[in-house]
């Protein structure tokens, strides 16, 4: 359970940053050296299983155990056995680690008790030896039921948290005068569907105590998110809990808040056990228990003026968070504040609300609200060009926002406002539009048709966020002419070890071959702040090329005062030898003139946003209704791509991502539980479902990222399904308001026979 | 424990059969793998995979017709390299072709696939459209059922309990015969199928004289469209065609978490269409 080291394997000549110097950990996963945790054995470590609920909601009465099993070998626990706090902290404590005999069940798949056992078999067999006695309650289960229905979950509305963005005269009343002034009101509702962030490797963690101290680790996106949530579960101080990342198979959100879950119960079954535990999720168990994407409501109103010119957005967003608080307040922050687009409007109400229900919590997930916005904005838009006869990319780039103008919250926006280059990049290389009437390969008569969409994606966090975070990183001298990266972002395949690297290695001026990143370990790197929201590059990268900076600095200061010349590389080791392992620690410090009030919504709701464009063609098979996606087409702005090959690996797995949600993508609930818990039902995109996906990086850099990167990570999820809804709706004729646009929902739409 | 046996030969394999006929018959395993972890242990394994006698593509002349026997160990990827199965059967490999994975498509076999009997299976329509017939053999014999006959439910064969799939006849499809197939699933590749058609057209100049049409993800089990196919003769290719077999359309599909009963009907319908189109 040793934490080792990442670094560089092949020497390059020239500066690192702008190249795409191959991945630090490519050779080890591509050659399956690399050891995520199930791959891990701990001496005499047993196997962990969880039994869950099977009632939505409920009372847990009790918990029998079948009398004829054999016990013997078998460590069961329940609430009673947790030291501390029953809770996961996050940003609400409403959460349990286990549901207490005599309390509330809230979603289907919840926790109620752990088993462990020497094997595998013998912990599953164990677990279905446990029965809950439960006295079933009335489910919630939609948004409608939450907002409308007699049962209350939380509160006395059900709502978890609301929000509200006004700019210009947006008083209720002056919404509804403006909307009725308007010369045309666009007026849909939307519904955005549930996501499986289907990273390759389940979740996984394993934990052991010694000595007083607990450690954790495992396949997670932010160790100190854990970190947090063991110390008052376990009761214990910070230093007796460590937390630490393996080798990490992808996240996208998934691995984001839930880790905190399963580290709780590996670590509790490790007590009881007084040996290690490791908990492996199966397949079906990780798409029934763990956070999906949040569903969404929306309705928005757009008023236009008869020339076009939007007058009035009027959005109201709701998002079902599911059984607790998780993230949802989050999520649904970056919903609403992405809600209105990157459009210029006067007048602006943004009423965003989530709710609970009994679902199992919904999280972060890529976009993280953006996405759903996006869509119903972009529609919107798209439906105004449409009015108005005008050019759907000519529309756009007429409204959009440039640098000088003002966002929904009323941030000016002052500099890397990439919407022309975005937009010119799409139309030079657009071509001519399909042919709208036509055959396919199968032989099938199809309508093709094709979309745009323009959007943006604030990086970083939200607000005040990163200020609030702080986050740290180090940078240190070590011995053999060699430097450390010390940081808690983690790798979980989006190429952060790389990125960091380069930076690190740049800053210093020093080969990338010399740089170490060092494997998240909370007893060994500062809090740099959780993986998310698109910050490891621009805020943490920052850090660490800023670290950098001030290592080479004190090397070079220290050749000066013994009289020594040469380049960092040749100082490095006898500077060692003097100086000892010197090591600089930065903290993040927002841009100049970054203001934002979190009581009125309003100011620099991030300091900078990246700008996209999208293209989409679509066929539409008219036999089988099928919405095959022929060429897509997605310009993304970065402000400077600090590794093009692994910015474009970012924007075509996004986008991937997107169509896939736009078209076939969906976790289908069936009393509460999900009811396509496997791969085989739960399906995303194959390659055969994907045209090669030209991606075009846009440069336009953020004078506070370093060398101008800004995020990348999210943006390409946002825009794409807007833009398949936008080719369909031209193609066949009808509007799709909703997602996915699957077969079935095209074949409903057609009435039956083409 | 699991007994496990991996005979020599057919005769040891229909032995070992006759004495344990409660016993897992493994030819590929891509379907029982699956499965494994979530199904009670098997008392026993008879596992076929490349069991002498079991594999082989071979041209036969029989009642006289031709035909292609394809032995039931013969896997997806045999299937769709065979050059006689490319020339005579190809919608059979097409059908392979749309099977799992590169990987699926070299452990998965034919009698793996009869064996299973899933409404869903990806090879059983086609079989149903071409007229084959399933070899059987136990220790007691060899026979052969068409296999319009073979399902008799859901997951449920006319293979007696000591019967082993030896092979599949095929009878080879008359010049100018239509041969057609196409599955729809929940995306292109490696997935489950929601509909499912197959089908052989004889034709005089553009009338049809005679039809047989496999369907599949459409019932408890594959099954022929014997109204349409009665409707179809007599009828020329185009409106004529299609108006005659939309109208002879008698399914019950039903909604599951993969699709819906409307769904799997209209789209039925809409390929049986396409397959009789001018």
């Amino acid at each position: 359970m040793d934490s080792g080291t990442a670094s560089a394997s092949r020497r390059v000549t020239s500066e690192a940053v702008g190249t795409s110097l191959p991945r630090v950990d490519g050779i080890a996963k591509v050659t399956g050296r690399a050891r995520y945790l199930d791959d891990l054995d701990a001496v005499g470590a047993w196997h962990g299983v969880t039994v869950r609920s099977t009632i939505p909601h409920g009372i847990l009465d009790g918990l029998d155990r079948d009398p004829a099993f054999d016990w013997t070998d078998i460590v069961v626990v329940t609430a009673a056995d947790i030291p501390g706090q029953n809770v996961i902290t996050l940003i609400e404590l409403d959460q349990p680690a286990l549901v207490p005999v005599g309390g509330t069940i809230r979603h289907v798949d919840e926790a109620i008790a752990l088993v462990a056992a020497p094997t595998r078999a013998r912990a599953f067999a164990a677990a279905r030896a446990i029965t809950a006695r439960v006295t079933p309650l009335v489910p919630v289960l939609s948004i409608e039921d939450a907002l409308t229905g007699p049962i209350q979950l939380h509160g006395a509305d059900n709502v978890f948290k609301r929000f509200a963005i006004r700019k210009g005269h947006a008083t209720d009343g002056e919404i509804e005068a403006a909307l009725a002034a308007s010369a045309h009101v666009i007026d849909s509702v939307y519904r955005t569907s549930p996501q499986e962030q289907m990273y390759i490797e389940p979740q996984a963690m394993m934990a052991e105590w010694r000595e007083g101290a607990c450690h954790v680790t495992g396949s997670m996106q932010c160790p100190y998110y854990v970190h947090k949530a063991m110390k008052p579960l376990l009761d214990l101080h910070a230093e007796d809990v460590i937390i630490s990342q393996t080798v990490t198979g992808g996240g996208f959100g998934g691995k984001e808040e839930y880790p905190s879950m399963i580290a709780a119960h590996a670590a509790l079954l490790a007590k009881v056990a007084q040996r290690p535990v490791k908990i492996v999720y199966d397949r079906d168990e990780d798409i029934a228990a763990t956070t999906k994407r949040h569903p969404a409501l929306i309705r928005h109103r757009l008023g236009l003026d008869a020339l076009g010119n939007p007058t009035v957005i009027d959005v109201d967003v709701v998002m079902d968070g599911g059984a607790y608080a998780t993230l949802s307040a989050v999520v649904l922050s970056r919903g609403v504040l992405h809600a209105a687009g990157p459009y210029k409007c006067p007048v602006v109400r943004i009423v965003g609300r989530v709710v609970a229900t009994n679902h199992p919590p919904h999280g972060a997930f890529r976009g993280f609200g953006a996405p759903q916005t996006t869509f119903a904005y972009e529609r919107q838009i798209e439906k105004a060009a449409r009015l108005m006869g005008a050019d759907p990319l000519a529309y756009r780039r007429r409204h959009a926002l440039r640098a000088g103008d003002t966002t929904a919250t009323s941030q000016v926006l002052g500099y890397s406002v990439a919407t022309d280059e975005v937009l010119d990049a799409i139309e030079q290389c657009a071509g001519t539009p399909p042919v709208r009437d036509g055959v396919n390969a199968s032989g099938a008569p199809v309508k093709r048709g094709r979309g745009v969409c323009f959007y943006f994606h604030g990086a970083g966090f939200t607000g005040s966020g990163e200020q609030r975070l702080a986050g740290r990183a180090t940078v240190a001298l070590a011995a053999g002419g060699r430097f450390e990266v010390r940081a808690s972002s983690t790798d979980i395949g989006q190429g952060a070890i790389t990125i960091f690297t380069q930076l690190a290695a740049d800053g210093l001026g020093v080969d990338a071959s010399r740089i170490d990143v060092i494997d998240p370990n909370t007893a060994r790197v500062p809090d740099s702040g959780p993986t998310v929201a698109s910050r490891t590059c621009m805020v943490v990268g920052g850090l660490v090329e800023a670290g950098a900076k001030l290592i080479a600095a004190r090397i070079r200061a220290w050749a000066e005062s013994v009289g020594r010349a040469g380049s960092i590389e040749d100082l490095a080791d006898d500077a060692f030898g003097a100086l000892g392992p010197i090591a600089e620690t930065t903290q993040y410090t927002p841009p100049p003139g970054i203001a934002w009030d979190d009581a009125t919504y309003t100011g620099a709701a991030y300091p900078v946003f990246g700008w996209a464009a999208c293209l989409v063609d679509v066929a539409v098979d008219l036999d089988t209704y099928e919405v095959a996606i022929e060429r897509c087409v997605q310009a993304v702005d970065v402000g400077k791509a600090i590794n093009p090959a692994i910015v474009k690996g970012q924007i075509e797995g996004g986008t991937l991502q997107a169509l896939g949600w736009a078209v076939l993508e969906n976790v289908v609930y069936k009393n509460g539980k999900v009811a396509n818990a496997t791969m085989t039902n739960c399906i995303v995109p194959t390659f055969a479902d994907a045209p090669e996906l030209e991606t075009i990086i846009v440069e336009v850099p953020y004078p506070f990222g370093p060398h101008g990167a800004k995020g990348v990570g999210e943006i390409p999820m946002d825009g794409p399904a807007a833009a398949v809804a936008n080719a369909v709706a031209l193609a066949l004729g009808v509007e799709f308001d909703e997602l996915p646009i699957s077969p079935e929902v095209v074949a409903q739409r057609l009435g039956g026979q083409s | 424990m699991t007994a496990y046996v991996r005979p020599a030969d057919l005769a040891e394999a229909t032995r070992v059969l006759a004495d344990h006929p409660a016993w897992m018959i493994l030819a590929g395993g891509t379907d029982l793998m699956v499965h494994a972890q979530h199904q009670p242990v098997p008392v026993g394994i008879l596992d076929l995979w490349r069991l002498p006698g079991l594999g082989g593509i071979d041209a036969r002349q029989r009642d006289d017709r031709s035909w292609l026997r394809l032995g039931a160990g013969t896997t997806w990827r045999e299937v769709i390299a065979d050059a006689r199965v490319q020339h005579a059967l190809p919608n059979l490999v097409a059908a392979a072709r749309e099977i799992g994975a590169l990987q699926i498509q070299a452990r998965g076999t034919i009698g793996g696939n009869l064996g299973t009997s899933s409404p869903v299976g990806d090879s059983l329509p086609v079989w149903l459209a071409l007229g084959a017939e399933i070899e059987l053999r136990s220790v007691h014999g060899t026979r052969t059922v068409p296999y319009a006959d073979y399902c008799t439910g859901y997951r449920k064969t006319a293979r007696g309990v000591e019967e082993l799939i030896t092979a599949v006849w095929a009878p080879v499809p008359a010049t100018g015969t239509r041969l057609h197939w196409r599955k729809v699933g929940t995306r292109k590749a490696q997935s489950i199928s929601k509909v499912m058609a197959a089908a052989a057209l004889a034709l005089d100049g553009d009338t049809i004289t005679a039809a047989r049409i496999g369907l599949g993800a459409v019932a408890d089990r594959p099954i022929r469209a014997t109204a349409i196919e009665a409707a179809l003769v007599g009828r020329r290719l185009g409106d004529d065609a299609i108006a005659a077999a939309r109208a002879a359309l008698a399914i019950a599909p039903i909604t599951d978490v993969r699709s819906t009963a409307a769904y799997r009907h209209d789209v039925a319908a809409n390929l049986i269409a396409r397959f009789v189109a001018a």
